[in-house]
């Protein structure tokens, strides 16, 4: 069976409110996946739309979508796994290439959140949990993220300072973005400094709403190597879930659907943590980040904070993690975000990230999570 | 009666479990049991997806449970803003199963410690609403 790569990437500048309609966003991310590349939306076999639903009132996007880009009359159909739905997406297209469905395959995600208030918005991530058992007491995602962090505190004596190194790492990484919508650097103390949203994670430790989409555009071996000259290879995929309900977690201190995700994308790709040049981490909260860096064997259980210490997820690090900012700074349109961070990973491998290029990078890898840690989602990449 | 009035703000009505509500009206705090293979269930389950038999019983959670995480939600989504703020709380109970509900306002943040024995219990709300909470033991 012929392998599967990524030829095209690309995304909005992701904004709290971009003043546009879906679809025209939408088309910003698949003008920069295309751009560059020897073929033209005629050779495209098929759509795969991504996002989560209820933020924005079209109902069925995919169709919408399909006819704004003209890839009509192109097979297109929608796929959603909230937060995590454009790795989800990739999965996808990946399968249809590799079953000999479809030769080149456009995944665009995207989330319009600025048509809703902060707190409507809130109230559709808490639906995203058990609506019988457990959004009827005001559950919300960083509720969620937030006893996971007190969990891990206590367990390891982890601290709100260092969940705080998190965002001031990638603050400082998201003033070179410019895609992010968050571009100023903060201090430690501004960090620890501000107002407690739901303890122990501050507003800083909080990524924002926005309004985004990204477009990752794959073919089948002989197909990508013909439209592009620097085909970035997929060579891991990894999915995996844990309860919709926070009732049914066996732990608090990792992210099994992470673990999980992360056993079978290394297994696949025949690498190790070790192995990993670049990572993009899905940091919607500080202590996102953290547990990745353990979920994923960068770090021993406990030890994640360590890695921030010495600075070893910076550029010149062992392990370079999220370099463009994060979710925390470039914002987290639900549905854009997983093409978002493989747009990072593939523009690192092949060398074009101008901002803050990891060295020489060969192998990346992707992790999305969905909800809090209801879908596991790691991609590993090859240049 | 189903699910309408569970909770700060409910979400559906209707469920082959709304028993639940009834027996918390009573003052219990199920959990459903399957007769064929003994699994338990919380968030209660009509039906055992191990065995394939919806030959479930109700129990109920008697036990103290230990505090397993907790947050004190200061940004209350809509629905909840009158809420805020409020603390939830996650805790595992001696019959196998966990709970996650809010802590009772009574419990003041200095005095959370993680790990601290639970009792979960029915709780009314205004509006003639209800859910159940925890409460020191």
């Amino acid at each position: 069976m012929e392998d599967v790569a990524i030829v095209g990437a690309g995304q909005s500048v992701f904004a709290r409110s971009c003043g546009e309609s879906i679809r025209e966003l939408c088309f910003e991310a698949y003008k920069e996946a295309l751009e560059g590349l020897d073929i033209t939306g005629n050779d495209i076999d098929a759509s795969v739309v991504c996002s989560a639903p209820e933020y924005d009132k079209q109902r069925s996007p995919s169709g919408l979508i399909s006819e704004y880009l003209e890839l009509t009359p192109k097979p297109t159909f929608y796929v959603e796994t909230v937060c995590s739905s454009s790795s989800t997406g990739l999965r996808v297209a990946w399968s249809l290439i590799k079953a000999g469905l479809h030769k080149t395959v456009a995944v665009i995600g995207f989330q319009k959140m600025s048509e809703l208030s902060s707190r409507d918005a809130a109230e559709r991530m808490g639906r995203g949990g058990d609506i019988i058992w457990e959004s009827p007491f005001g559950i919300t995602m960083p509720a969620g993220y937030a006893m996971y962090a007190r969990a891990h505190m206590a367990r390891y004596g982890t601290t709100e300072e260092h969940l705080a190194k998190v965002r001031v790492k990638n603050s400082h990484y998201g003033v070179a973005n410019p895609k992010a919508n968050y571009r100023k650097e903060l201090s430690l103390e501004d960090i620890l400094n501000s107002e407690m949203i739901t303890s122990p994670l501050k507003k800083f430790d909080c990524c924002a709403n926005a309004d985004g989409s990204s477009c990752i555009i794959l073919a089948g071996g002989d197909v990508a190597k013909s439209i592009t000259k620097k085909p970035i290879w997929v060579v891991g995929l990894g999915a995996a879930t844990d309860t919709m309900s926070m009732a049914g977690r066996k732990s608090l201190t990792g992210l099994q659907c992470a673990q999980e995700a992360a056993k079978q994308a290394y297994e696949m790709a025949g690498v190790k943590p070790q192995d990993i040049d670049v990572a993009e981490v899905h940091d919607c909260f500080t202590v996102s980040e953290l547990l990745a860096y353990e979920d994923l064997g960068f770090a021993k259980p406990g030890e994640g904070a360590g890695l921030l210490e010495d600075k070893e997820t910076y550029v010149e690090g062992k392990i370079p993690v999220n370099v463009d900012g994060g979710l925390l700074s470039k914002g987290h349109p639900i549905g854009a975000t997983g093409g978002s961070q493989i747009r990072t990973i593939v523009r690192q491998l092949r060398g074009e990230a101008t901002e803050a290029q990891v060295k020489d990078a060969e192998i990346g890898l992707v992790h999305n999570i969905g909800g809090v840690g209801q879908y596991g989602n790691v991609t590993i990449l090859r240049r | 009666m189903g699910f309408e009035n569970f909770g700060t703000v409910s979400f559906t009505a209707e469920a082959k479990v709304a028993d639940f509500i009834t027996q918390l009206e009573a003052g219990k705090v199920m959990a459903t049991r399957c007769r064929k293979c003994g699994g338990s269930y919380f968030p209660p389950k009509a039906d055992c997806p191990k065995c394939l038999s919806s030959d479930v019983e109700w129990f109920e959670v008697k036990s103290q449970g230990k505090l397993l995480s907790y947050t004190v939600v200061n940004y209350g989504p809509s629905g909840f803003e009158n809420d805020a703020p409020y603390i939830l709380a996650l805790v595992k109970f001696d019959e196998g199963i966990q709970i996650l509900a809010r802590l009772s306002r009574d419990i003041e943040e200095k005095d959370i410690k993680m790990g601290m024995n639970l009792t979960v219990n029915p709780a009314k709300l205004p509006d003639n609403r209800i859910a159940y909470e925890f409460r020191r033991a």
